[in-house]
């Protein structure tokens, strides 16, 4: 597969993987190596001064491997997204990752739905642009949010499937489909990725097949009952969805077509 | 003085610097980001003295999507 631009990031592999909600950080491991992933994703959290096993999650990610996604998980307002964003950069500084230099920004409206405050997103966004954060924006899937989002220099703009972590899959593919539409308009390699919902690798390829440059997903694999398997499966839903789009559909037609010619049968054919 | 950190309450000596609460808590300082008072503090700044009344946020990177 040919690469993915972001910003200054050219990445190998389309597909962006959480690390969140695994049953341990073994499986996790595994299941980020079977993905094929370049890109994983963490959140910024208070220390936990009683942690029991004191294990931390920078002794199970291969820092030299994978390019950190630092996002803004749990944040209301663009105010603390700002503040998180600017925490994980000092972090990923630290570790000397590539992913300091970037952020998937998520300001949220609500903890039922978990879907994006618009305005709070915008704002922060035109924030942490000024910061010098390339920004990956989680929005809803509404193209005109979108637009507005591209114009206030988010790197790329992600459009949620379905709330996050409900595995409910694409559930308005024509908003995703416009949401691709307003954002490449005379801007075809302006990269957009189809970021929460997904449940399993059907939706991956949906979302790419709709044109979409890539896809970030968590608790469809690690919550999956085998999430090493799964994780596979989403690394060849991300190519057969690239290259079915690419390749062309055909169009829908309303009856059937026959693929063997009719020329020459020798059977009886109802209504000649 | 009494400092709050992460949300806890804290007592901590008159003139504890970051370096030295994070030394405290067994907290490696390239394992964590510092605010204090919502702002920033980068690392090499851990050696100024914190104030009464400080609020102290030590993050850390965990599992997320």
């Amino acid at each position: 597969m040919d690469k993915l631009k972001i910003g200054k990031f050219e990445l190998t592999s389309r597909l962006f993987v959480g690390t969140g909600k695994y049953a341990s950080y073994e499986i996790m491991q595994q299941a980020l190596d079977a993905s094929g992933c370049q890109v994983v994703t963490v959140a910024v959290r208070r220390e936990r001064l009683l942690d029991k096993e004191g294990r931390n999650l920078l002794d199970f990610l291969d820092l030299s491997r994978y390019i950190i996604l630092p996002n803004t998980a749990g944040c209301f307002s663009a105010e603390d997204a700002v503040r998180v964003a600017l925490l994980g950069r000092d972090l990923l500084e630290k570790q000397n990752n590539p992913g300091a230099g970037w952020v998937k920004l998520e300001v949220l409206g609500d903890r039922k739905t978990l879907l994006p405050d618009p305005v709070g997103t915008l704002e922060a966004t035109r924030t942490l642009v000024k910061e010098g954060f390339t920004v990956l924006c989680y929005t809803s899937d509404d193209p005109i949010s979108a637009r507005r989002l591209k114009e206030a220099g988010a790197a790329s703009v992600m459009p949620a499937g379905s709330p996050i972590g409900s595995g409910q899959g694409i559930l308005n593919p024509l908003n995703i489909s416009l949401c691709l539409e307003a954002l490449k308009e005379n801007d075809p390699d302006y990269p957009v990725i189809v970021d929460a919902g997904v449940g399993t690798a059907s939706d991956v390829t949906i979302a790419m097949e709709l044109g979409s440059d890539g896809v970030l997903l968590n608790t469809g694999v690690a919550h999956a009952k085998d999430p090493v398997m799964m994780a596979r499966a989403m690394r060849h839903a991300i190519e057969a969805g690239l290259l079915a789009y690419r390749a062309g559909r055909i169009p829908k037609k309303r009856y059937a077509t026959a693929s063997s010619p009719f020329d020459g049968v020798i059977s009886y054919v109802p209504g000649e | 003085m009494r400092i709050c950190v992460n949300g806890v309450d804290r007592d901590v000596p008159q003139g504890t610097t970051v370096a030295g609460l994070l030394q405290e808590m067994r907290l490696s300082p390239n394992r964590v980001a510092v605010e204090v008072n919502k702002r920033l503090l980068k690392m090499d700044r851990y050696g100024e003295s914190l104030n009464e009344g400080d609020q102290v946020e030590i993050v850390t990177l965990v599992g997320g999507g």
